[in-house]
């Protein structure tokens, strides 16, 4: 495409059919301890 | 919902729903808009009317590239996730914890949620049986979920190592019973952090936390020793053989901005030059009277430094001097499920706080609320309809949320920033919004320019 360079294309609604194991990190542990970042955070299936 | 910015010369819209990001022209940033909803196959007229500044044949080009996105379902992307985010903690488990072994300090910060160490009770340290107690509750309330999580926090968590290390061997013990897998991490201030506890910490925990504002004046200004004096000069060396005892990874120096340093870039700046390669530099919370919180006014500086950030880091990935900067930091095609991204950070349902007497709170930063006590783990008395609230709190059932083209990269925001500020956990703090949505930005900015 000439106008538009996609970086990445659509991954959350694969995400929710097998989402949601609950195994993955605390967002608030990782480093933060107020703010809520969340999409830093690895997948555990993908680790 | 499609979310279009500009950062310098570089244009990119965000497909909320789908998580997909484009890098786009001119031509197509305006086109796309024109539109709330997904547009039809044929350019309407009314299109090269109001952008008569580009030739019609691009516009027609440009167009057709959008339209062709929106069949793939990357654009204009319908959000469907709301059954799902309803559906979700129905049974919350908990599976994380922030135990209070220390509600003490050495150090007297300035801007101390904890009331400098003691939450605003008595200075008091987490006895083992009572820290014992409480890896018992996370692994009876945690059902099948095998990763727990438990930071040793304060407070300061030094002035009470020895407990820190009796827990340690309990939690690895207890988890060949239980069939469990502990990762241990510890937040602190390093004034206690000699060459013993840190070779414990390196064999035992799995990220470690380094608490340092940044310039030795702006750290020395909030972060003062128990006599008044600043904690640079004595806690700058530790911090820096702990980041380089771990090879530079798995850890954090932690940093806090208030509205006395809005150029907090300097400070990000000086940490990467002192040679850390992870940092945390973040805004502070603070009610709106305390005088060192961020004001709406100070929004377009610290936007402003959020951009220097970005233009600095990639200029040191290109010259060798790479760091990573917690907040820039995004995976956009490995990260986190959409069901994780809805449901935020758990606090008061999946991740609780202890503290030193074993009462339960719903996150490190209600301790002492007594409104959220929610048990203690003594009595075996915490009740998972008292944390239904918590539970209930997502991206759909906070209307600002619902709304926010940044949903998916935040999660929905700091519940005890929200009650601080509004006096409801589903009302997220709008200053810290602003603030988060810019980081999004800077961060997917990055991602663009380095994909050039």
């Amino acid at each position: 495409m000439k106008h538009i360079k996609t970086l990445c294309g659509g991954v959350l609604k694969a995400s929710a059919a097998k989402g949601g194991c609950g195994e993955c990190q605390t967002s608030c542990q990782s480093a933060c301890k107020t703010s809520c970042t969340v999409a830093n955070q690895k997948c555990e299936k993908s680790v | 919902m499609v979310h279009t910015f500009k950062i310098k010369d570089t244009a990119i819209a965000v497909d909320v729903a789908s998580g997909a990001v484009h890098v786009v022209s001119d031509i197509a940033l305006d086109i796309i808009r024109q539109f709330d909803e997904k547009p039809g196959e044929d350019c309407p007229d009314w299109l090269f009317e109001r952008l008569d500044s580009y030739p019609m044949d691009e516009i027609k080009e440009a167009y057709d590239e959008v339209y062709q996105l929106c069949k793939a379902n990357l654009l204009y992307t319908d959000d469907a996730y709301a059954q799902i985010a309803a559906e979700t903690r129905k049974q919350p488990l908990v599976k994380a914890l922030c135990l209070h072994v220390s509600h003490d300090c050495n150090l007297r910060c300035g801007y101390c949620f904890a009331g400098t160490g003691n939450f605003c009770g008595e200075r008091c340290i987490m006895s083992e049986e009572t820290g014992k107690k409480a890896i018992d509750f996370v692994i009876k309330r945690s059902g099948k979920r095998r990763n727990i999580e438990i930071d040793f926090f304060g407070g300061e968590p030094l002035m009470n190592f020895e407990v820190v290390k009796k827990l340690t061997a309990y939690a690895r013990e207890q988890e060949k019973i239980h069939n469990k897998n502990f990762r241990l991490t510890l937040t602190t201030n390093g004034v206690l952090l000699d060459e013993d506890k840190l070779d414990f910490i390196n064999e035992h925990m799995s990220n470690l936390v380094l608490s340092i504002d940044g310039r030795k004046s702006v750290n020395d200004h909030m972060r003062k020793t128990v006599s008044g004096e600043g904690s640079y000069d004595v806690i700058m060396p530790r911090l820096k053989r702990a980041a380089q005892s771990r090879n530079q990874d798995n850890y954090y120096v932690r940093g806090t901005f208030t509205r006395h340093n809005l150029d907090f870039c300097a400070d990000v700046l000086h940490l990467a030059n002192e040679g850390f390669k992870q940092i945390s530099v973040e805004p502070v919370v603070g009610g709106a009277d305390c005088g060192y919180a961020i004001r709406e006014e100070d929004l377009p500086l610290v936007y402003d430094q959020y951009e220097q950030l970005a233009e600095e880091i990639l200029q040191r990935n290109q010259d060798g001097r790479r760091f990573n900067f917690f907040h820039f930091m995004i995976d956009l095609t490995q990260g986190p499920c959409v069901i994780k991204r809805m449901s935020g950070c758990g606090a008061g349902c999946e991740y609780v706080a202890v503290t030193p007497e074993g009462d339960i709170y719903p996150c490190h930063q209600f301790v002492g609320n007594d409104g959220f006590l929610l048990g203690n783990v003594y009595a075996d008395d915490y009740s998972a309809e008292k944390t239904q609230m918590f539970a209930d709190a997502n991206v759909y059932t906070k209307p600002k949320c619902a709304e926010c083209w940044a949903k998916f990269y935040c999660s929905g925001g700091c519940h005890a920033n929200a009650y601080q500020f509004g006096g409801d956990i589903k009302a997220p703090y709008e200053i810290g919004c602003a603030m988060e949505r810019k980081r999004v930005e800077c961060a997917l900015y990055i991602k663009a320019k380095n994909a050039e």
